[in-house]
């Protein structure tokens, strides 16, 4: 993984990514900036089991400045997933909210959050999560076959496979396209996962535990291409972590405990 | 996008999915070859029906009938004139056949139909069934010179039947009567046999090498005035008044073969009641001049076609003062496009119902058409719940695909995939399973319609029993029709039946929430 590439070429302002979402207004490129990217504000989530309510967040406030690659780490239970579901706007908050570039997204329509979701925010699994029908070129396309209808694809095919071939070589999959992920190594699955949360040219990077299943030399390696995500495209990333490790790779690094935000 | 891209993934990866199209495409198939052949069956039944059936047919409730039917079907042509294509007057009369097998003499009880010779074929098909092409063209009642058509299985005595059988059998006839059958026959008879060549008013004379249908015809219409070139019967040159019989009664089937009772050119011995009171056997001698197959074994075995003035007078019909004679029945020909229920029913008005009845031909073979078209629906309905059942199959393994594809719904929500794409993907596989299994299913049955002889005389061969037995069904072959209007709405409830299916568990998927489907691992 020496001789990597840029992951993503710089990002076209105004480009792809925003046109669909004019209200969100991306700063200018520069490593880190003070503006807050993404930002959870007071958020609180319970679940209610067997009539019992189990408050899980309890107001958690963090603020990730663009370009930062934080880490969260926390106690198995903590809540951490049930975060960064809130901050991908997978799940919905109790209270609190949550923003991206300053604006409240997680009140927006449902056909806006999925678009944030497909355009804004890419994510990535312990368990990789990769459709197991595909093969990994498809599973890189996805997000793109998903944001475009029939005719713009077919029009636009060329260049999306171009992409998601070039996004596969460059974390090293470049000779393994057409496997299905069954037939792939944990590692590779997780590289794949990666592409396929960069395919839309996302801003924002969400990981949980994304070395979780994997050896310490292949968590490494997916580390290194997050770092190099991070340093060469400023991509922000938030990545949740038992490993106090691999947590210090990251700029900074916070704790959940007891439902809030503790400085490690 | 995506949604086609998985959806054709899924069918892909998928085979058990398409174990629930397999009853889609079994109960299409089932029902596309049920209504072809159902359909075929009663478009059959009914073409033949209409074939001895006039459109509409207005008869006397009794025997005696009605005089001056030239009056009535002026009445009948204002009631209903432009409706009505033709028109002609029949009598029917129940009476008895006898005719000689291996010299043995057989009775059977049967309808005479008179009929007017030049207005008959114009009003009924009844002409296509008959096996002279001649006849066919025209008939009228004379005898023919060999060239009866052959239907397959039937021996060729009938092709060389007509005047050259006769003539042979007049030779044969001659030296045997010699022996033992003029003695039989004279006591038999009412009347004694050299009576029967003095009353040669109803006979005529035909001339064998060049025969003058001008002086049929004329002989025909007049019977009273005998001819005087025919002082002798002469059966190797003269025939009787022509009649028409059924195959149901000229033939019969059995293991080794058709084999025909009957042929053109034989006598046979007519007697129907007069109309005096009480009525009176009234006899004579007919000779077939051909024979006919409508395919209704109930009309084949028991209609007796002859001419109308034969009939008139052999029942003493006719008014000795005026001339004028009864008829029994008015057969009605409509204009294609004519709905028959509404001249019946104007006729119904205008003519006392005590006295006459007017029926269409649909009413006269109601119950049998109703029991058909019965059966049609019944099937529909059965082969329909087969359907409805493989909608409840594809209902259940979409469930459990749902079920097993809770994390990819998630993974595609958490990518930013729709609710309502996720919905969709699972609509058109249940479409692309309704249109595959109702696809094959109309390929299947049309192909099974192609080759439904082929098949059943395969099933015919393994089994050893005849699937449709011409005997009974009176079928060469099975009658099919496909109605493109009836496999398209198989085909369309088909495939809507399957989307239906899929619905629920489509919006199952759809309402999923991302994270618990991605949570439990
Ligand atoms: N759907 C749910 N219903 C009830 N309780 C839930 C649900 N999801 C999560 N929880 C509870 O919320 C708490 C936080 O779960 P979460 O998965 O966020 O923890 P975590 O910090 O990610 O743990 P780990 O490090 O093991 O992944 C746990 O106690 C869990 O039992
Ligand atoms: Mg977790």
């Amino acid at each position: 993984m020496s001789d990597m590439r840029p992951l993503v070429e710089p990002r076209r302002r105004g480009g792809t990514g925003a046109a669909g979402a004019p209200h969100l207004v991306s700063a200018p490129v520069g490593k880190p900036d003070d503006s807050a990217h993404i930002a959870a504000v007071r958020l609180t989530k319970s679940y209610r089991k067997a009539g019992m309510e189990i408050p899980v967040l309890r107001g958690v406030d963090l603020e990730v400045r663009r370009g930062e690659f934080l880490s969260i780490i926390g106690q198995s239970g903590s809540g951490k997933s049930t975060l960064l579901h809130l901050l991908g706007l997978l799940d919905a908050p109790d209270s609190g909210e949550v923003q991206l570039g300053g604006q409240r997204i997680d009140n927006l329509p449902m056909h806006k959050r999925d678009w944030i979701r497909n355009q804004e925010l890419g994510m990535i699994f312990q368990f990789y999560h990769l459709l197991p029908e595909l093969t990994a070129l498809e599973n890189v396309l996805s997000p793109l076959l998903i944001s475009e209808g029939i005719f713009s694809y077919f029009r636009n095919r060329r260049r999306h496979v171009q992409r998601a071939t070039e996004l596969l070589e460059q974390v090293g999959l470049g000779h393994r396209l057409k496997h299905r992920p069954s037939e792939l190594s944990g590692g590779e699955m997780q590289r794949a996962a990666i592409a396929r949360a960069l395919a839309a040219q996302p801003q924002v990077l969400l990981a949980d535990e994304p070395t979780g299943n994997l050896d310490s030399e292949t968590g490494r390696e997916i580390l290194r291409i997050l770092r190099t995500l991070n340093d060469q495209q400023n991509v922000t990333i938030i990545m949740v972590t038992h490993d106090r490790a691999i947590a210090a790779e990251a700029d900074r690094t916070v704790r959940l405990a007891r439902g809030s935000m503790e400085v490690a | 996008m995506y949604t086609l891209f998985l959806c054709w993934r899924y069918l892909r990866t998928r085979w058990i999915a398409l174990a629930s199209v397999v009853s889609v495409m079994l109960g299409v198939a089932t029902m596309i070859v049920v209504n072809g052949v159902m359909e075929g069956f009663t478009r059959e039944m009914q073409g033949r029906i209409h074939g001895i059936l006039s459109d509409v047919v207005f008869e006397a409730n009794n025997l005696e009938g009605f005089p001056d039917a030239a009056g009535h079907m002026r009445r009948i042509e204002e009631l209903a004139g432009p409706y009505i294509a033709g028109m002609t007057p029949t009598v029917a009369l129940p009476g008895q056949l006898a005719f000689e097998v291996d010299g043995q003499w057989q009775t059977r009880h049967v309808s005479f139909i008179g009929v007017d010779t030049t207005t008959y074929g114009e009003v009924s098909d009844f002409n296509r069934y008959l096996r002279h092409p001649q006849s066919r063209k025209h008939l009228d009642f004379t005898l023919h010179e060999g060239g009866y058509d052959l239907v397959e299985g039937e021996p060729d005595t009938l092709k060389n039947s007509g005047w050259p059988h006769r003539r042979q059998k007049a030779v044969t006839g001659a030296a045997k009567s010699a022996v033992a059958l003029p003695t039989a026959v004279a006591k038999a008879e009412q009347p004694p046999p050299d009576e029967v060549v003095i009353r040669d008013g109803y006979r005529y004379r035909r001339v064998r090498q060049a025969p003058q249908p001008g002086e049929v015809v004329a002989a025909l219409r007049n019977p009273f005035e005998p001819l005087n070139n025919a002082p002798q019967f002469d059966p190797s040159k003269d025939t009787g008044t022509g009649v028409v019989l059924g195959l149901g009664l000229a033939r019969v089937a059995s293991a080794d073969g058709k084999k025909f009772l009957v042929l053109p050119g034989d006598d046979v011995k007519v007697t129907v009641p007069t109309a005096t009171v009480p009525p009176k056997p009234s006899s004579d001698t007919f000779t077939v001049v051909d024979l006919y197959e409508s395919g209704m074994s109930e009309y084949d075995a028991n209609f007796i076609f002859m001419p109308l003035a034969k009939l008139q007078e052999m029942r003493g019909m006719i008014d000795r003062q005026s001339g004028i004679a009864n008829v029994t029945a008015i057969q009605i020909k409509l204009h294609n496009d004519a709905d028959g229920e509404h001249v019946r029913n104007l006729l119904r008005e205008a003519f006392p119902g005590g006295y006459y009845s007017v029926h269409t031909w649909r009413d006269k073979q109601g119950p049998l058409l109703a029991a058909v078209g019965m059966q049609t629906v019944i099937l529909n309905i059965l082969l329909g719940m087969i359907i409805l059942v493989a909608g409840f199959g594809i209902f259940a393994s979409f469930c459990m695909i749902v079920a097993e594809k809770r994390r990819d719904i998630g993974i595609l929500k958490s990518l930013g995939a729709s609710s309502a794409g996720v919905m969709s993907i699972f609509l058109s596989y249940g479409l692309s399973l309704g249109i595959v299994g109702a696809g094959a299913g109309m390929l299947i049955g049309l192909v099974f319609i192609a080759n439904i002889q082929w098949i059943a005389d395969l099933i015919a061969r393994l089994t050893g029993q005849e699937v449709f037995d011409p005997t009974i069904y009176y079928f060469q072959e099975i009658p099919t029709v496909v109605e493109p209007l009836t496999v398209l709405v198989i085909v369309t409830v088909a495939i809507a039946i399957a989307v239906q299916a899929s619905v629920i568990p489509a919006l199952m998927a759809s309402f999923l929430k991302p994270v618990e489907a991605l949570r439990n691992e």
